[in-house]
């Protein structure tokens, strides 16, 4: 029995394992939504309602690795996170206790940017205090995220080349590839709060 | 794969604040299944019956549904209604509602444990209110099948959360249901439309219901039904409007007529039905007038044009849209991109609903109307009945349809500091999973705690406490040495398991769940065990009940015997009989021995006979002379049973305007 389920899908597979995808940053398939749909029809646990007790676990653990899997890969930056777990990197958002210090220090190259976006901030939160609202401290916020939003798109293009030279290239080519993109992981995380947090304060 | 049971059907439950219903897939259509007084609806209210202080060992029993209406008026301390708002709840939660709803709660709650209600002098948790409910819906079923039903589908608020689902779970085992499935109500509606399966795109399900409401974004494709995102409040719905009409009401009649109703929780809930009243007939007239008696005589008279009514009761609708927001903005949508809309739960009759939800998902703007085809108050039923069907694979029609649900809360465990480490999105689809590892901090450790937490904000304090999980058995070791492997799994309920494995030793870690505001499987069996006892009795004490009422109809109609004309012409020795047979009844009465009062009854009703012939008589020759027959027994029959109190489950209820 758990001999015939295991050949629709071992339980130990790694996500692109899931989709018969081989390991690459760029997403090797079309269809992915349409084979995970595919996928759930047959995985899925209400599909087992009536089958034994063993097959409906298989079935939880089965459909939960599906859904973990297509949530993963459908998200570019997800699906680049796990790929490089998946090859050894310490990679990701830790627990808070645990924080990896590199996503909460600004960029190098952003140092005096970030130093004035804070001051900027810290400014535009006084003002709302006081309820003094300053119109154009507020443009030069707007101005502040546009420029920050460039810089995170130009690091999702750089991700992006940097992937394409990990999927076709040799081992110190992808070595030097999956150490670039893990700082642009970082770097993309960092800009990413630094624009939630102006939004924040442009919302309130 | 052949069945070993008995061939059984499945259906599907809507357990709702208000009113609850049951269906069933019937060929390829799912019908809602009537009471045994015709309707469709059962009342989510439960009161409990007075019980017989003579019987021995005198079971609790209840009464659900139209019947157990009057209880609220007549005895609010043994009724409950919209038990469904303190479900999976505790004590802190509820502050609020117990300021608005009658809700008696035991004395000696701790934080963190569940409910108790107070009903008479017993006491339930919400599960087991619910689970009455639950049971009186099996019943109904089980009578139109003339077969048993032991397997249901329930529905739950999409927006319920872990201890939520549990309670509900747990009043389904309680009632002796095997819960297949507990489906979001948004989902179930959206089923319920897209059963055609040609039904495709991108829809939204405004759910807004007596206690809850729900916004539920799908993609239907080829027979998948896939939620994208889901929102909400479970603390809003109807009710809300309810109560806010009582307070202007309490409010003027204090102030006009002098009169604190607040203290007579009877004459509230006069007041609030009639309030309810006028609130549907605003949903159709421009204006409606209360005209209410209030103790001492005089009456409250108001009315209340559709427009003050409105003004009253925005704010409460002003809630749904920030929700609505949300849920677009995680499914990454516009309102604009939104084909069909479908309205959900009686709330949604109100117009002022449908203008709110017109302008907020653009819906004239682009020539649209939302989807009110199916009874707003059975289509959650419906679905879930078409649920039951694919999950028994007992239709063609079902047979490749699917739900692909998601989570709608952030799943997260409480880290050092207070902070909460999310471990699984909202809207993430379920079953869905996580692992994380975990060490000790003290040297020869064996167990360690894990505080798991349901909700969106940073600090644990801000979120709904899930369960404190204690990994136990881990082998002594040096700290940080062992290496905890614990998978968080998010079942297709949307309730979540958790297995753990110290990965050095290999050892399974035991677990043991201190599930918040909920209560252990042992709790749960125990409770079961007590309503199966109850179903057993149950069966004979409704004998016993149905006989003592019929035992109380002639006795009042021997009781008023002596008023009639007839008695004159019944010799001593009758009468004397007569008041033996009767004495012997009352006394028989009070013993639950059923064929006891079968047989008292049976012999009064054998030596008043001749007296009965005689009234005819002279009912027929006497001063009611020229009437039929007809009439004349009817002049007979209303000496008959008005006085009697005890509303009998199997009475013919009173016929409630259905919604």
């Amino acid at each position: 029995m758990s001999e015939s389920l295991d050949s629709i899908l071992k339980l130990d597979s790694d996500y692109f394992q899931v989709f018969g995808l081989p390991r690459a940053f760029a997403l090797g398939t079309p269809t992915l939504e349409g084979d995970f749909h595919r996928l759930s029809r047959r995985l899925h646990p209400d599909r087992f309602a009536r089958a034994s007790a063993e097959e409906q676990q298989w079935s939880l653990a089965a459909t939960a690795l599906l859904n973990d899997a297509y949530r993963t890969l459908r998200d570019p930056i997800q699906r680049t996170e796990y790929l490089l777990k998946l090859e050894g990197l310490q990679i990701g958002e830790e627990h808070a206790g645990k924080g990896k210090a590199a996503d909460r220090q600004p960029p190098p190259d952003l140092l005096e940017e970030v130093f004035e976006l804070n001051m900027q901030l810290e400014e535009m939160r006084m003002n709302q205090k006081m309820g003094e609202p300053d119109p154009s401290l507020q443009a030069d916020l707007a101005a502040a995220r546009s420029r920050f939003e460039s810089l995170l798109a130009a690091v999702d293009s750089d991700l992006a080349t940097r992937g394409a030279e990990w999927d076709t290239g040799d081992v110190t080519t992808r070595d030097k590839a999956s150490k670039a993109m893990a700082a642009l992981l970082d770097r993309r995380r960092y800009l990413r709060n630094l624009v939630r947090g102006v939004n924040e304060v442009l919302a309130a | 794969m052949s069945e070993e049971r008995a061939p059984d059907r499945v259906v599907g439950i809507d357990l709702g604040t208000t009113n609850s219903l049951v269906a069933y897939m019937e060929g390829s259509e799912p019908i809602v299944i009537p009471g045994v007084d015709g309707s469709n609806l059962v009342p989510s209210i439960v009161a409990l019956d007075v019980v017989d202080p003579a019987a021995e060992n005198a079971r609790p029993t209840v009464t659900v549904g139209n019947s157990a209406r009057r209880a609220l008026i007549e005895n609010p301390e043994r009724a409950i209604y919209s038990v469904k708002r303190l479900m999976g709840r505790g004590l802190e939660d509820v502050q609020d509602e117990l300021k608005l709803f009658p809700f008696h709660l035991a004395e000696d709650i701790e934080a963190g444990e569940v409910l108790r209600i107070r009903l008479g002098d017993k006491t339930f948790t919400p599960s087991e209110i619910s689970a009455y409910i639950l049971r009186q819906l099996k019943r109904n079923a089980e009578r139109y099948f003339g077969a048993p039903v032991t397997r249901a589908v329930i529905t739950v608020p999409a927006y319920f959360n872990d201890a939520q689902r549990q309670a509900t779970r747990d009043a389904g085992r309680m009632a002796g249901l095997d819960v297949l499935r507990l489906v979001n109500e948004p989902t179930a509606a959206a089923l319920a439309y897209g059963l055609d399966r040609a039904k495709e795109g991108l829809i939204a399900v405004y759910d807004f219901g007596g206690g809850t409401f729900d916004i539920s974004i799908l993609k239907l494709n080829d027979g998948i039904f896939e939620v994208i995102a889901t929102n909400g409040d479970t603390h809003l719905g109807g009710d809300d409007i309810d109560n806010l009409l009582l307070a202007v009401a309490l409010d003027e009649i204090g102030n006009e007529h002098g009169i604190e109703l607040r203290q007579q929780p009877d004459a509230i809930q006069a007041l609030r039905k009639a309030v309810i009243e006028a609130k549907i007939t605003l949903s159709s007239e421009p204006a409606v007038k209360l005209d209410i008696e209030l103790p001492g005589g005089g009456r409250y008279q108001r009315e209340i044009p559709r427009e003050i009514y409105e003004q009253l009761i925005q704010p409460v609708l002003a809630r749904t849209a920030a929700p609505c927001k949300q849920a677009l903005a995680d499914a990454g949508v516009t309102p604009g991109q939104i084909e069909e809309l479908v309205l959900v739960g009686g709330s949604t009759r109100i117009p002022a609903v449908r203008v709110l939800v017109d302008q907020l998902f653009e819906l004239s703007a682009r020539g649209k109307k939302p989807h009110t085809e199916l009874n707003p108050d059975e289509v959650v039923a419906l679905g879930a009945a078409v649920q039951a069907s694919i999950l028994a694979g007992s239709s063609t029609t079902t047979e490749e349809l699917l739900l692909l649900d998601v989570t709608p809360l952030s799943l997260g465990i409480e880290a050092l500091g207070g902070v909460v480490a999310k471990i699984i999105q909202r809207n993430s689809t379920i079953p869905a999973s996580a692992t994380e590892h975990f060490t000790t901090g003290v040297d020869g450790q064996t167990n360690v705690a894990i505080h798991v937490l349901q909700g969106e904000r940073e600090l644990a304090a801000d979120c709904r406490s899930l369960a404190r999980f204690d990994l136990k058995g881990i082998p002594p070791m040096t700290a940080g040495l062992p290496r905890i492997e614990v998978k968080f799994l998010i079942d297709a309920n949307g309730i979540l398991q958790v297995t753990a494995r110290e990965q050095r030793s290999g050892t399974e870690s035991q677990i043991e769940v201190k599930p918040t505001y909920g209560l252990t499987d042992e709790q749960v069996e125990s409770m079961i065990l007590d309503s199966f006892d109850n179903a057993e009795a149950d069966f004979e004490v409704r004998q016993v009940i149905e006989a003592r009422l019929e035992a109380d109809t002639i006795l009042a109609a021997v009781e008023k015997a002596p008023t009639s004309p007839a008695w004159q012409q019944i010799s001593d020795h009758e009468k004397s009989q007569i008041e033996t047979a009767r004495q012997h009844l009352i006394a028989t009465k009070l013993s639950g021995d059923l064929q006891a009062i079968r047989a008292a009854t049976t012999a009064l009703d054998h030596a008043t006979r001749n007296f009965a012939e005689k009234m005819m008589e002279a009912a027929v020759s006497g001063a009611m002379r020229g009437k039929t027959m007809q009439a004349a027994s009817e002049e007979l029959d209303a000496t008959a049973p008005a006085e009697v109190s005890a509303p009998h489950p199997f009475a013919p209820a009173e016929f409630e305007e259905s919604r």
